[in-house]
């Protein structure tokens, strides 16, 4: 038994074709990022080492700086949002007949590509026959705004779909959670006379808090590397309103042919990543888990 | 308003209001899910005069079942979408088999280094494409793989490699030791034990984490848009995007084509739905 179970050459005939895989096209790039991000570089030619240059152009780089800022306030928004979600769970996760259709159907637009969504989410906004604009001025606004080109709305009017996106994943995330909570605790606690807000907010919830901290940082990262959806929309505009970190990046290296300057952008995202995961982790590790099976 | 059903010392009529207020909310939010797509569909179905004059919601006179047509005929959509299908079956073949050899030399057999291994794709958990994009654009330009459908498929393999593993992680733990130690009794090789017990032990967990690469390569598009520059190799959703540049005033046909680039994974979910929400809430909560 010990004898086979232990045969390293079939471990790491195993294990190489997927290792391989992964440290040439991920680990192998992202330190090349950073390489590439001390180069003067238009992606084609000749590479010029220029030290930090990048780096420092990037700190003063009041356009990247606007783009980083609207990434965060996505981050912020993503965070908020899961406290609705994690409402609409709590009710979810009640006896409610046909939970598990209304899990189903919250769960579709998070199926489809972002590119589709955003096409949809276009027309939605069409400033003349979007179907918003046609239903405020049936209710008497005469004349509403066009979302996309106001550069004080864009960012809110993206949002929305990005809320309506991802709404299913974390009510399901969060209905899974609470579905797991063994019932006989919440029996015990109705016996001794516990309400329903208490049985949610001091018997549910504290019991899912492992799982609130995971989707905190999932929704905190996502948004960092947010790209499909305003590159589509909005492609970052009008003038740079909607412009995140992700589509910077691109716009940089794609675009105008800066692969240093970009790859600099793109590192820099890797880092904020990183330390945004290990900050989240860390400030909301828990000393003690809670163990209820 | 009550946050849960458990309404319990209330009188009769107050949890009875509390139910329909939930069901009303509940009901709501499933509305406001589903209306945009309800809406594509019936813009999919009419002509421009019909989409401008005629109420969003309103049905079309007849169906103008010719918008599919045409675009399914005139562009390049079909070619865009046997591209998806064929891309994504490749990468999801491979994805799973190659994470299923890893997990299982992983929790299985006994190596030293298999630590960090594991460690090394957890880690690549974190990492944003984005930030890989510049040098995997130059490693292809140099092996003279880009618009080369390889560049795809491999970067599908690379990056959708950790969820997959970390997926099959529980699963793998959780098969008993018997399985094996009866089977090198029998004088099976590792070889024989995995092609012929293990992988058919994990074939529902194998069809969960499958599902959940096609819906990501299915849907996926920088990769797609930054490698690919020819129509031949484009895959549907950035074929969408391209095409629907073509169709800026058509509606019918821009609505045709996006319900063409989403119907297959919507068939997918109405068919193996109970599966699809499974790998979703697996894939996402430990880590």
């Amino acid at each position: 038994m010990d004898k086979v179970m232990s045969n390293r050459l079939v471990a790491a005939l195993y294990v190489l074709p997927a290792l391989l895989l992964l440290l040439v096209l991920v680990y192998i790039p992202i330190v090349l990022t950073g390489y590439y991000g001390l180069m003067q570089w238009d992606g084609i030619g000749a590479m010029t080492f220029i030290g930090l240059d990048n780096y420092t152009r990037l700190i003063q780089d009041s356009t990247f700086w606007q783009s980083a800022n609207h990434t965060f306030l996505l981050a912020l928004f993503s965070a908020l949002s899961l406290i609705g979600y994690l409402m609409i769970a709590l009710v979810l996760s009640g006896k409610i007949k046909g939970a598990n259709l209304f899990r189903k159907i919250y769960l579709i637009p998070m199926l489809l590509s972002s590119v589709a969504i955003a096409q949809l989410w276009l027309k939605i906004y069409h400033p003349s026959n979007g179907v918003l604009n046609s239903f405020l001025e049936a209710i008497g606004f005469s004349n509403p705004p066009a979302w996309l080109a106001e550069p004080s709305l864009v960012l809110y009017a993206l949002f929305v779909p990005i809320l309506w996106q991802y709404a299913g994943f974390y009510i399901l995330i969060y209905y899974a959670a609470l579905k797991n909570i063994p019932e006989s605790l919440i029996e015990a606690a109705r016996i001794d006379g516990a309400n329903p807000w208490q049985i949610a907010f001091r018997i549910k919830l504290p019991l899912i808090t492992e799982v609130i901290k995971v989707t905190v940082v999932l929704a905190v990262v996502g948004s960092l590397k947010y790209f499909d959806l305003i590159y589509v929309m909005t492609d970052g505009g009008p003038n740079g309103a909607s412009e995140v970190m992700a589509s910077y990046m691109y716009r940089q290296a794609f675009r105008s042919f800066d692969f240093g300057y970009g790859s600099a952008v793109g590192f820099f995202l890797l880092l904020i990543c990183l330390v945004v995961t290990w900050l989240l982790r860390k400030a909301t590790a828990s000393k003690d888990t809670i163990q209820y099976s | 308003m009550p946050v849960g059903p458990e309404t319990g010392h209330s009188p009769a009529w107050t949890r009875r209001l509390g139910y329909v207020l939930l069901y009303v909310l509940l009901s709501l939010v499933a509305l406001l899910q589903i209306l945009p797509l309800i809406w594509l569909m019936l813009f999919s179905l009419k002509n421009n005069q019909e989409v401008f004059d005629m109420a969003p919601f309103a049905l079309p006179a007849q169906p103008r079942w010719e918008n599919y047509v045409k675009v399914w005929t005139e562009g390049n959509i079909s070619l865009y979408f046997f591209n998806s299908v064929w891309i994504t079956v490749v990468s999801v073949v491979f994805t799973v088999l190659f994470a299923s050899l890893v997990t299982f030399a992983i929790t299985r057999m006994r190596w030293k280094g298999r630590s960090l291994v594991l460690g090394l794709f957890m880690v690549g958990l974190m990492i944003p494409v984005h930030s890989t994009l510049i040098p995997l654009f130059s490693l292809f330009l140099k092996l003279h793989l880009t618009d080369h459908p390889l560049s795809v498929i491999l970067s599908y393999i690379a990056f959708n490699m950790p969820i997959t593993i970390m997926i099959l992680l529980g699963f793998y733990y959780a098969l008993p030791r018997e399985v094996e130690e009866a089977a090198v009794m029998d004088g099976c090789s590792v070889n024989r034990i995995f092609f012929r017990i293990v992988l058919p032990m994990t074939a529902s967990v194998i069809a969960t984490t499958a599902i959940i690469n096609m819906i990501y390569d299915w849907n996926e598009f920088i990769f797609v848009n930054t490698f690919i520059s020819s129509d031949t190799y484009k895959t549907l959703t950035v074929g969408v995007q391209n095409f629907i540049g073509q169709y800026t005033t058509d509606w019918g046909a821009i609505g045709a084509t996006l319900m063409i680039s989403i119907l297959p994974i919507l068939i997918a979910f109405l068919v193996l739905s109970e599966r699809i929400v499974e790998g979703i809430a697996a894939g996402s909560v430990k880590g």
